[in-house]
């Protein structure tokens, strides 16, 4: 019988059925942060529960860290960070802690470090989970509730997810990125369109993509809402995986983890690598998104008056009108960062446009590497240099920052940024905060013009 | 837990309704599950200067008294959050209905006994309707027999059986699987030195 990856995947890890119908899935790694793990531990503790398996943990302080300084910059973070270090010290698991060369964003630090491969099973109390199937592994988000069941028992409950396929297939054009690629399919299927998948990524706009770009890929996924995403491993993923801390000593299996030639998904798409412009999103929620060439729709664009209510309600919140011009809209700031955008890649692809030009005046422009590990790179090969020089503010620790706003880095009501994350809802990076998504290239490009722009239409000295 | 759900049900349509807005991310700084039902929804429950905002559902007469919500699609997007979950709870909101909902939020709702019954979009929005009279009177989800009344209609409406199983006994998972340990042991009995990870400190 001809199977998915994603079937592969979940009968590799499947422990036992369960007399309701769910099964009993093994967790071969388990990611935690400070701020969705310190009521899985008091869980434990009021159970009397041990760590099944302490070694196949890690935690990574990354969510509510300052990062314009290593100290935490309130005592609220300040005792998040110090319980989860304490939790961790108790039970013996992994911490990669503040002042850490290996801290960062956990989904940045993981493949960094070497922590993920082909095969693998991956849960973490974070949504983004999803952007370790860039490797061919089954990395899924779960609840607070549930860091408590791996943390006790190595497994999870689960219920198998029906599957969707996207083939991107063909070229991309100039100036189009993988950030544009993920948010074209947002926008074709919608945000939750894919609930209850798996949404595995195939076809050859896919394959040309760096690892890097199919981690922004699989990463993004989870605003369609596929509570998993998979691209096949090859030998791209293979040689990504060689050579840092821990990948020599796993091996799950290397490129024999890809779908069958006639597996059947319960539902395929079909977009034209050729048809994908580089992206905007103009409301609150990711779908929402136009060619930086269109225009904001108009309520004539949509057939239901529930749809007409929604797109209303997003064009009140954003401070727009139906029907203006995408590029006549100019940002109070720009922020590089998340787990989204925030690689190595992500950060040269920025620093190329902004090599010899500056950020206008008035607009606030923040860059935050995903990792320590990635900003100490992107230090060595002078990319800082070209960030500072052109006024971003190069901050010196990493972090999600303004990703969600739950450190000091918070934008301030009816601010509009230009932000190479993943979410653009209601108040996610603070409080009346406008954001639009967009690559990273784009958000530096947005930054020197001062409202967001055309990266095709932008000069710049490092273009290819 | 009870095997039906009992109350008001208020109409809350907005599509996308995502954790961040359900549960704002300063009321996250804590590490206890307690205290969250201020924080709930706050920024469409309270203006700026901490004031009920009128025209929100949920601060308009009788609706201050629901313990169900009507709401649109892919309600609890976003974030892994459980807080979200913890934080409607707390609010007194004790079931959802919707004609589908993000995965993690489903999740999360069933291991603290929020009931997230699924209906059709048809049905979805003829109960907006209902909801939305304030003369509808309570609305029962009866859990056992996968079927919401209120007034002289009635639904059915999808459960899987696990989740519905979950909600009746109110078990705690946790425990019951360390009842299949040896089913756990057995599994990594057959995984090699390689497959086992090991994060080195
Ligand atoms: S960078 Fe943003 S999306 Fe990624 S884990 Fe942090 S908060 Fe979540």
């Amino acid at each position: 019988m001809t199977k998915t990856l994603y079937d592969k995947l979940v009968d590799a890890h499947k422990v036992c059925d369960l007399p309701d119908g769910d099964m009993l899935v093994y967790v071969d790694f388990h990611i935690m942060n400070e701020y969705t793990s310190p009521q899985a531990f008091s869980g434990l503790d009021q159970k009397g529960l041990d760590v099944w398996r302490p070694e196949a943990h890690l935690s990574v302080v990354d969510h509510v860290n300052a990062t314009r300084q290593r100290d935490p910059h309130d005592d609220a973070s300040k005792l998040l960070i110090d319980n989860l270090e304490n939790n961790c010290r108790k039970h013996n698991i992994a911490f990669y802690g503040l002042g850490d060369p290996r801290q960062g964003i956990e989904h940045v630090v993981v493949p960094e470090q070497g922590l993920v491969a082909p095969g693998m099973l991956i849960a973490c109390g974070d949504s983004h989970t999803t952007t370790y199937g860039a490797f061919g592994a089954l990395g899924f988000g779960i609840g607070t509730s549930e860091v408590e069941h791996v943390l006790a028992t190595q497994t999870l409950r689960y219920k198998r997810l029906k599957t969707m396929l996207v083939n991107v297939e063909g070229a991309l054009a100039p100036g189009v990125t993988a950030k544009d690629i993920i948010m074209k399919v947002v926008q074709v299927i919608g945000a939750g369109g894919a609930n209850g998948y798996a949404v595995e990524f195939a076809g050859s706009a896919i394959r040309d993509q760096d690892m890097s770009g199919r981690m922004t890929i699989c990463n993004m996924a989870v605003e369609l809402g596929a509570r998993a995403a998979l691209i096949a491993a090859d030998e791209k993923t293979l040689a990504a995986i060689k050579g840092r801390a821990h990948s020599e000593s796993f091996d799950f299996g290397g490129t024999e983890w890809r779908s069958d030639e006639s597996a059947v998904h319960d539902q395929t798409f079909d977009i034209a690598a050729e048809d994908i412009a580089p992206l905007v999103s103009w409301g609150t929620s990711p779908d929402q998104s136009v060619p930086i060439d269109g225009r904001v729709p108009t309520a004539g664009d949509t057939a239901t008056p529930k749809a007409k209510a929604a797109l209303e309600r997003a064009l009140a919140y954003m401070g727009l009108s139906a029907g203006q011009s995408v590029q006549d809209i100019a940002i109070d700031s720009a922020f590089i960062g998340s787990c989204t955008n925030s690689r190595i890649e992500d950060l040269r692809a920025a620093a190329a446009v902004l090599k010899g030009n500056k950020v206008v005046s008035g607009v606030t422009a923040i860059v935050v590497p995903g990792s320590t590990y990635t900003r100490l790179q992107a230090e060595n090969e002078g990319i800082d240099k070209i960030f500072i020089d052109a006024g971003f503010d190069w901050r010196p620790e990493s972090g999600c920052s303004m990703c969600l706003a739950m450190n000091d880095d918070i934008a301030m009501d009816g601010e509009r940024i230009a932000s190479s994350t993943n979410r653009n809802f209601e108040g996610r990076q603070g409080r009346g905060a406008r954001t639009h998504l967009m690559s990273p290239a784009m958000v530096a490009a947005a930054a020197v013009k001062g409202h967001l722009a055309d990266i095709r239409e932008f000069q710049f000295e490092g273009a290819e | 837990m009870p095997d039906q759900v009992t109350g008001l049900m208020a109409a809350f349509p907005q599509p996308n309704v995502d954790t961040d807005v359900i549960m704002p991310k300063r009321f996250l700084i804590t590490i206890t599950r307690e205290g969250l039902a201020d924080g709930t929804l706050a920024d469409l429950r309270f203006d700026e200067d901490n004031n009920k905002r009128p025209e929100f559902v949920l601060n308009r007469s009788p609706w201050t008294e629901a313990s169900i919500l009507v709401v649109g699609d892919n309600f609890g997007c976003g974030s892994s959050r459980e807080h979200a979950v913890w934080g409607l709870m707390q609010l007194g909101i004790k079931g959802v209905i919707g004609s589908g909902f993000a995965g993690i939020f489903y999740d999360n709702a069933r291991k603290n006994g929020l009931a997230l019954p699924i209906v059709s979009p048809e049905v979805r929005d003829e109960l907006m309707q209902v909801a939305r009279d304030p003369d509808a009177g309570q609305c029962i989800i009866d859990i056992t027999n996968r079927r919401i009344s209120v007034g002289s209609q009635r639904h059915p409406f999808e459960m899987d059986e696990a989740t519905r199983a979950a909600l009746l006994e109110g078990r705690d998972d946790t425990l019951d699987t360390l009842k299949l340990a040896q089913s756990i042991r057995a599994y990594e009995s057959n995984l090699t030195q390689k497959m086992r990870v090991n994060v080195i400190q």
